[in-house]
């Protein structure tokens, strides 16, 4: 092969090479990085989509840190709710992933059932706890009551509208559960007969062996299920309408209502910056792994 | 010897007593949904609880399909579910196959932006991409919902595809160039054909995701006619808000394609799944 020749083919195969990726680079532009930094731009803006967007340097980031009660509890309550449904999730996911892993050939039947409300779709899965959680005649409250015990009022109550959107995300633990399964079974047998042969219990092999093998696994679902519950939205749109007493006004929640209510898109995306910038070290994080296991 | 074998059969009874309860809690549930969906309204809230309709009322399917558009948005989601599988299949695939089998400057560079966008928080992108569409018109069309499948399929996609190719030998590729094909020739009729089973599983995860949006559908769409099933059965809501039982029906109507499609394909999609999860 000549040189020349050589020299034109690599510069053909290079121009083929953005030909391929040239539908998602304009994906990447317009609907990932574009709307990125727009987003910075008008944080420091006043913008009702009537008038041209005004620039007001600092003033909706001092109004966020000085004077807006609302977004401070809209953020706790996202905390509560992604730290709540996601230290549940992976560590029930990860009991039952073991249990599952041992439940010899029934590990199928009991994986179709923990998976199927991964499938079920999400607003009539909403609806269908609203009836669960009522009061009087919830499953839940009756099922309680068979025990004496009188269940408290779940969406209706401030104090547990947040605990019962965690118990109903609890629902959707499959997801985690077939990941740690994978897991499971990435785990050398030869680890499991030693320890036994050395007389340890299910509980010590399940610290000694199972947790630190699987730790990249348990980030990684504690990482995505951070940033994927911190999107909470429509569980509170539909099931709460962010009460009561504000009890379940999450971020996005707020957001929506600013932006698309009020039509103060600067102030909304002030909101969506500071999020952004709270759960960026997660998604570093789970670069570095991802970036790690691809060699290029 | 034998309190081994008695340690060892407890154990066992206690293991499959743990699984058997939370199947039962798992699934009481969608039985739930069932059931109510098939009582009279006069047995949706009794107290103590009724768990069987007595009779069960097959009426409340009619009812609940004929007291709200449901065939209308069936097919408004059916369109749009196909348009996001197609238009990601494309796309994914095709940069999928720019990332893989490809070389060219900055390559690696893009492709490792497109990693980290997997896990961008995405609040920080709804409202500068709803004043893009809006400024160009797209408000209350479809264009929103399902343009974006077809640039790029979002990064995910392109990340599971690219995965799968790159275990696909090089050797299979020099041959067809050598015998001249071109490289688009080499994608859709070697890669392609050879990437089905992780074509489906990037299909069955759109399908889902379309299925289940409620923001976009939400966010976009104005006029009531072109609803998806998911905001519609909002309307639905609050519309009756107190006939749950028609509620339930035509939200066990809506659940349905996604239940046999699960039972059709339950291994794929949970594998899907855990392949989501191991970052490989």
């Amino acid at each position: 092969m000549s040189n020349t020749y050589k020299k034109s083919y690599i510069k053909k195969k290079r121009l083929k090479g953005y030909f391929f990726v040239a539908p998602w680079l304009i994906g990447l532009t317009l609907f990932v990085i574009g709307p990125i930094i727009a987003s910075f731009i008008l944080s420091f803006t006043s913008y009702d989509m009537i008038n041209p967007p005004r620039w007001i340097g600092l003033t909706n980031y001092k109004i966020l840190f000085t004077l807006d009660p609302t977004f401070w509890k809209a953020l706790g309550n996202t905390f509560y709710y992604m730290f709540g449904s996601v230290f549940l999730k992976v560590l029930l996911g990860l009991v039952f992933a073991v249990l599952l892993n041992n439940a010899g050939k029934f590990m199928g039947i009991f994986r179709t059932i923990f998976f199927l409300p991964v499938v079920l779709p999400a607003v009539p899965v909403m609806f269908l706890w609203m009836m669960l959680f009522n009061p009087r005649s919830g499953l839940i409250n009756q099922f309680l009551s068979f025990f004496g015990i009188n269940g408290p009022l779940w969406l209706n109550s401030p104090v547990w509208s947040k605990p019962a959107l965690i118990i109903m995300s609890l629902w959707g633990i499959g997801g985690i559960i077939v990941i740690f399964l994978a897991g499971l079974q990435g785990i050398p047998t030869e680890l499991y007969e030693a320890a036994e042969l050395d007389g340890a219990n299910k509980f010590k092999i399940f610290w000694k062996i199972t947790v630190p093998m699987l730790r990249p696994i348990i980030f990684f679902n504690f990482m995505t299920g951070l940033i994927g519950a911190s999107q909470i939205f429509t569980e509170a749109y539909i099931m709460t309408g962010g009460g009561p007493l504000e009890s379940t006004k999450f971020v996005n929640l707020l957001i929506y209502q600013l932006a698309f209510k009020d039509v103060r898109m600067g102030y909304a995306s002030t909101i969506a910056v500071i999020m952004f910038l709270i759960l960026i070290p997660m998604t570093l994080f789970l670069f570095k792994i991802y970036k790690n296991q691809t060699e290029l | 010897m034998k309190s081994f074998k008695k340690v060892k059969l407890t154990r066992k009874l206690f293991l499959y007593g743990i699984l058997i309860l939370f199947s039962i809690i798992y699934l009481i549930p969608l039985f739930w949904m069932i059931s109510t969906s098939l009582k009279p309204e006069s047995q949706v809230m009794s107290v103590p609880v009724q768990w069987l309709p007595k009779p069960p009322q097959w009426r409340n399917y009619l009812d609940a399909v004929q007291s709200f558009p449901f065939f209308r948005y069936f097919s408004n989601t059916l369109l749009l579910t196909v348009l996001n599988v197609v238009g990601t299949i494309f796309s994914a695939s095709l940069a999928a196959y720019g990332f893989s089998k490809l070389n060219w400057k900055g390559r690696d560079q893009l492709f490792y932006i497109t990693i980290a966008t997997m896990f961008i928080p995405s609040q920080v992108l709804i409202i500068p991409t709803y004043l893009l569409f809006t400024k160009l018109g797209w408000v209350n069309t479809y264009l929103p919902l399902f343009v974006p499948a077809f640039c790029g399929g979002g990064a995910f996609n392109i990340f599971l595809l690219r995965q799968f190719f790159v275990s696909i030998p090089d050797e299979l590729l020099e041959a067809a160039r050598i015998d001249g094909a071109s490289e688009f020739r080499i994608y859709s009729q070697i890669i392609l054909p050879l990437s089905k089973p992780v074509l489906f599983t990037v299909s069955i995860f759109t399908i889902l995701f379309t299925w289940n949006d409620f923001f976009g559908p939400l966010l976009y769409l104005q006029d009531p006619s072109k609803w998806t099933l998911a905001v519609g059965l909002r309307s639905f809501q609050q519309q009756y808000t107190t006939t749950w039982s028609l509620l339930m029906a035509a939200s066990t109507l809506s659940a349905i394609p996604l239940i046999i499609m699960y039972f059709l394909f339950q291994k794929r999609i949970t594998s899907g799944f855990a392949l989501s999860g191991s970052g490989k």
